[in-house]
């Protein structure tokens, strides 16, 4: 047993130092498209590649609609007119401005998951979360699992037709305050699914969402921002990453 | 035998009344109903054929049923094709003979609205009886997949069938919402106390309707439900359907991009493997070994997000090749790098043997024998840490995998500790793949167009979690008109309760995390 112990302390401390410092380690996140200008009014053929409509056309301004882009990167690979990407993960947006956490109870949340359909990739970013690399203790984030613990229901997927009712289950079961964290392209609009016989638009189909966050999957960084917002540790200001600001549709 | 035996086999067996032909190393079988359980039973039975799976398909005519078989320890295909007026609805079931089908004549029934006579237990498969009426037939090509069902019927009065008749039984109901992270799956066991006596997963909590909703896609949207259908081994499966699209096109894709692919496939199965064994420790409470696999995916995670751009590969395989090309500084310094995750993954492995808490965990829990591998069609590692041989790079060599120089590692236990060695032994053939590839990275293009004309193509690609078979049908509009997922999961989800059952309840987070399954890929 005592050789874990070394092996453990010999690994040393991996672990990120976001959010105090900036994390640009390569690898840690997919990026986004960029907003570009000045593109012909007639050329079309960049935002006809978007499969799910995250880019529109504003007269010779490209705009990016950034909770429907799944990083296919058919706007940036195989044209002729490839669109710059930007890193960065501060991609998060708050819904309901009332349901961050007041400056009191925000050292020490409890999550549940509930995966709704999702293909594996969220949820793995998910648990990554408990890595040494991310070590989302350390904020004050636990993931928890009972539902009346939990102070956030996380919910990743696009609400598949047989996962309706154990979501709802394990919404109610939760004290109030509740929070809702939509985590993915597919749970905040269904994302290359849709809806259709089995599978719904998103979480805001029948629960009210208090924070989303987009990507395919979103990075582990990406949902420590959102955590860390809804929290009340971090602030809206800026985003770094596409220049926007959070909360501006 | 190899598939020209079987051939002249059948043909003196059932005196001509199989129709048989050879094309590119797959034998199709055209048969009547009649016919079907003697033959298949025979092939996997007698012959110890492998049963990959069933397709049905609603042709404007007739129903077209194709039961797919792979000659053991032999290369190619075996194809029983059976047909029959659409308004005659019943098949012979062939379970009886071949246990593999079970669950695929199951979906069948619950989707196309087939019965296979014979089979024991129809009903409540992937549309739950507590939330679908009788009489939903989504695959039909009547339905649309855009209609919102209202008014529905269901039966709320639906309970878990008990098998388990002894005084003080129950049914401990696990999920679907359970555990810190884990996907949603409801398990029913079935116990009088200490141990599972009956392990039943009902699964198709996630269900999405994949194959419904690719009907009518274009071939480019299409590959996004084949890729993101299972996130995690995202890559296997757009290969194997661009490999399908391909086939229709009839273009070859160019060297760079195949060795490239096979570069890719095996970055993929190092970081799932990592990921399953970081599961395994998990399991068994070992904080420390978690920790540290953890590590070790992540830096497998970022490796495929500086070098491709997405950490889970999204985006890079389309038909015809590869959506942008790699310069070779960066491969070579991306397979060194998987190379020392190989590393220290071997010494975290020495530390593990070496923890007999841990061992004891692993040892003797959860066999699975290579029979029955064999009855339940199993696929992947999980089949292999059995001896069951089921490795389609190495039986049906698709890509630049001929060219390579690797092992597929089976075990013969088939237990936990079995299946946790093969994992081990796996990371290490990847790691050594990857190596070669880096090296022998011929120049070239990267992609070529590629236009699929109408007709139907299948594909099998050998996944993280076993082989895959996609087999798609292309109108003449260039849509596509029917898309078939077979998945290894749904194999191994099927033969899980085999591991699982007379164990006691602690032993079973720790036998599921040995299988490796993805709930999201059975479910579809």
């Amino acid at each position: 047993m005592s050789r874990w112990v070394i092996k453990g302390i010999r690994t040393g401390i991996v672990t990120t130092r976001y959010p105090e410092k900036k994390e640009e380690t390569p690898g840690t996140s997919p990026g986004l498209p960029e907003q570009v200008t000045g593109i012909a009014p007639e050329n079309r053929e960049t935002e006809s590649r978007c499969p799910t409509g995250a880019l529109s056309r504003e007269k010779n301004r490209l705009n990016l609609r950034q909770e429907r882009c799944i990083h296919c990167f058919r706007c940036s690979r195989g044209t002729e007119n490839p669109i710059p990407w930007k890193n960065g993960f501060e991609w998060a947006e708050i819904r309901n401005p009332e349901a961050v956490v007041p400056a009191s109870l925000r050292h020490s949340l409890h999550i549940r998951v509930v995966d709704a359909g999702d293909c594996g990739a969220c949820l793995n970013e998910i648990k990554l979360l408990n890595n040494p690399y991310y070590n989302m203790h350390r904020l004050g984030f636990f993931i928890t699992p009972t539902p009346r613990q939990a102070d956030i229901l996380l919910v990743a997927g696009p609400v598949a037709e047989h996962m309706k009712t154990p979501l709802l289950k394990a919404y109610e079961a939760m004290p109030a305050p509740k929070r809702v964290m939509a985590v993915g392209a597919c749970a905040l609009n269904g994302g290359v699914f849709g809806p259709g016989f089995v599978t719904g638009s998103g979480v805001a189909d029948i629960l009210p969402v208090d924070i989303e966050i987009p990507g395919c999957p979103p990075p582990p960084l990406a949902i420590l921002h959102g955590l860390c917002l809804i929290a009340g540790q971090l602030k809206n200001e800026p985003n770094a990453a596409t220049g926007t600001r959070k909360g501006e549709k | 035998m190899n598939i020209q035996e079987i051939a002249a086999e059948i043909q003196s067996r059932w005196n001509n009344e199989i129709k048989l032909s050879t094309i590119a190393g797959t034998l199709e079988c055209r048969c009547h109903r009649e016919h079907l359980v003697p033959l298949c039973g025979w092939l996997f039975n007698r012959l110890n054929c492998h049963f990959a799976g069933l397709t049905a398909e609603e042709l404007p005519d007739r129903w077209n049923l194709d039961y797919l078989f792979t000659p053991a320890g032999e290369s190619g295909i075996i194809r029983i094709n059976t047909a029959a007026p659409l308004k005659e609805r019943n098949f012979p079931s062939i379970s009886i003979a071949v246990h593999a089908a079970d669950w695929h004549e199951r979906e069948a029934e619950d989707l196309f609205g087939l019965t296979f006579e014979g089979h024991p237990r129809l009903g409540d498969f992937i549309l739950h009886d507590d939330a679908w009426q009788e009489g939903v037939e989504p695959m039909r090509e009547n339905f649309s997949a855009a209609d919102v069902l209202s008014g529905r019927n269901p039966k709320p009065d639906w309970r878990p069938r008990r098998i388990l008749k002894a005084p003080g039984a129950f049914i401990m109901p696990v999920g679907p919402v359970f555990s810190g992270e884990a996907e949603s799956v409801h398990f029913q066991l079935e116990t009088i106390g200490e141990e599972v006596l009956r392990a039943f997963p009902r699964l198709f909590f996630k269900y999405r309707g994949v194959e419904k909703l690719a009907e009518g896609r274009s071939v480019d949207n299409g590959l996004l439900l084949a890729e993101r259908f299972a996130g995690s081994t995202a890559f296997s499966h757009a290969l194997a359907f661009s490999m399908a699209i391909e086939k229709l096109s009839g273009e070859e894709v160019p060297p760079r991009a195949e060795v490239l692919r096979v570069f890719m496939a095996e970055l993929e199965r190092l970081r799932h493997h990592l990921g399953v064994i970081e599961g395994i420790c998990s399991s068994t409470g070992l904080a420390v070994g978690t920790g540290q696999c953890a590590i070790l995916e992540e830096e497998a995670l970022r490796i495929s997000g500086a070098l491709t751009g997405h950490r889970y590969l999204f985006g890079l395989c389309i038909p015809g090749g590869l959506s942008r090309d790699f310069d070779k500084t960066a491969l070579k310094s991306a397979a060194e790098r998987a190379t020392d995750i190989v590393r220290r993954m071997n010494s975290i492995e020495k530390l593990l043997i070496n923890t007999s808490s841990f061992l004891d965990r692993l040892e003797e829990v959860g066999a699975v024998t290579e029979k029955q591998a064999h009855d339940f069609g199993l696929a992947g590692p999980v089949a292999r840490a059995s001896g069951y041989s089921c490795d389609t790079r190495k039986q049906l060599p698709y890509g630049a995998y001929r060219n390579f120089d690797f092992d597929s590692p089976h075990e013969r236990e088939g237990d936990g500790y079995a299946r946790l060695r093969l994992f081990f032994a796996e990371v290490r053939e990847s790691g050594r793949i990857m190596e070669q590839a880096a090296e022998k990275l011929p120049p070239g293009k990267t992609a070529v167009p590629c236009n699929p004309d109408a007709g139907t193509a299948i594909s099998t690609a050998e996944t993280p979690r076993g082989a895959t078979w996609h087999r798609i049908r292309i109108g003449t509009d260039g849509k596509i008109k029917r898309y078939r997922l077979i998945t290894p999961s749904f194999a191994n989800w099927h033969g899980f309760h085999i591991a699982a059952e007379n164990f006691a309840f602690q032993d079973f987070p720790i036998i599921l995390a040995t299988f490796g399954l993805s709930v999201a890929e059975n479910d579809r």
